[in-house]
């Protein structure tokens, strides 16, 4: 697996999306700043990690979105390339246009930083195959602005499709309003793209790798796509 | 040339924020106030006199940058 891992301005999970990158698939990324008009040459895996590009000025994720290095991930896309986008990422990717719909708002106005339960709701994606469709795991979130929303007919096609790849649910796997805490619609977590190589999430799964954080529902994700890559790549 | 560029959440568009502000309004006792949605204005200043020229420019500047037409809408003025 070689991976690249974006670097915006006001970005503050690069460190943490390339520790868990390093530590699960054994190869560190390369950190690529948004100025480049290029990815590094064999990357097989784009990350946008979070944080708070440009300050969240304007809508989150808006300027990133604009940035040179962002055309050169449109590029990469259009080609198949797997591309992540957690949290600011995928705000970002939505704002590029890369992936339908927009992150608004929590629907409570309060910024959320605690751990959430995923249903995990599907495992033929790239991005869900280290996991079993309908299992739950936790990870933890922390934004303002994840209250996943889109037109009713996207929404429709994302469900049909089975493109909602994570969905917040109790700790038992229900969906339940009481557990869906930004307000997303239909309890949306994280997506894909119509391809199925372009995925992104409110959650950060990056943060639960490691025994020493008591819980490392995470790491499917990330051993999912080193397994997809090939560990030697 | 001067221009105001209006974005404001499309109808139907949740506006948590125009709603926390609807609600200290009538808590402040403000009466009258049916409902409050939350927009953003910009006001730009333009290089050169041609009207077209800056509508296009101010629209592209809208459509590429200023609104998320997924959920907002734009309103160009030119003074």
């Amino acid at each position: 697996m070689k991976s690249a891992v974006l670097v915006f301005p006001g970005i503050n999970r690069e460190r943490d999306m390339a520790r868990t990158l390093k530590l699960v698939s054994g190869n560190a990324p390369v950190m690529v700043w948004h100025t480049e008009t290029e990815l590094p040459a064999g990357t097989d895996l784009v990350v946008v990690p979070g944080g708070f590009s440009y300050g969240d000025y304007l809508r989150c994720g808006a300027i990133a979105a604009r940035a040179p290095v962002m055309d050169a991930v449109r590029a990469f896309a259009a080609k198949g390339g797997l591309v992540l986008g957690v949290c600011n990422g995928f705000q970002i990717l939505c704002e590029s246009g890369l992936l339908p719909g927009v992150l608004v708002r929590n629907q409570n106005l309060k910024f959320i930083c605690h751990d959430v339960f995923l249903r995990v709701e599907n495992s033929k994606s790239p991005f869900t195959r280290g996991y079993n469709a309908g299992q739950v795991i936790r990870v933890p979130v922390a934004h303002g602005e994840g209250n996943y929303t889109a037109d009713a007919e996207t929404i429709k096609t994302l469900e049909s499709e089975g493109r909602i790849l994570f969905r917040y649910a109790s700790p038992d796997g229900k969906i339940d309003p009481d557990w869906n805490r930004n307000g997303a619609i239909n309890s949306i977590a994280g997506i894909s793209n119509e391809r199925g190589n372009v995925a992104g999430m409110m959650p950060h799964p990056e943060n639960h790798v490691e025994a020493e954080m008591g819980v490392t529902d995470g790491r499917g994700l990330f051993a999912g796509l080193a397994d997809q890559l090939g560990k030697a790549a | 040339m001067k221009a105001r560029v209006t974005v404001t959440l499309k109808s139907g568009v949740l506006d948590p924020q125009g709603k926390a502000i609807e609600g200290a309004l009538k808590s402040l006792g403000v009466s009258g106030v049916a409902s409050v949605r939350q927009g953003k204005i910009f006001d730009i200043e333009l290089d050169g006199a041609d009207k077209a020229k800056a509508e296009a420019a101010l629209k592209a500047a809208a459509d590429k940058l200023l609104a998320n037409t997924v959920i907002e809408n734009y309103r160009i003025e030119l003074f």
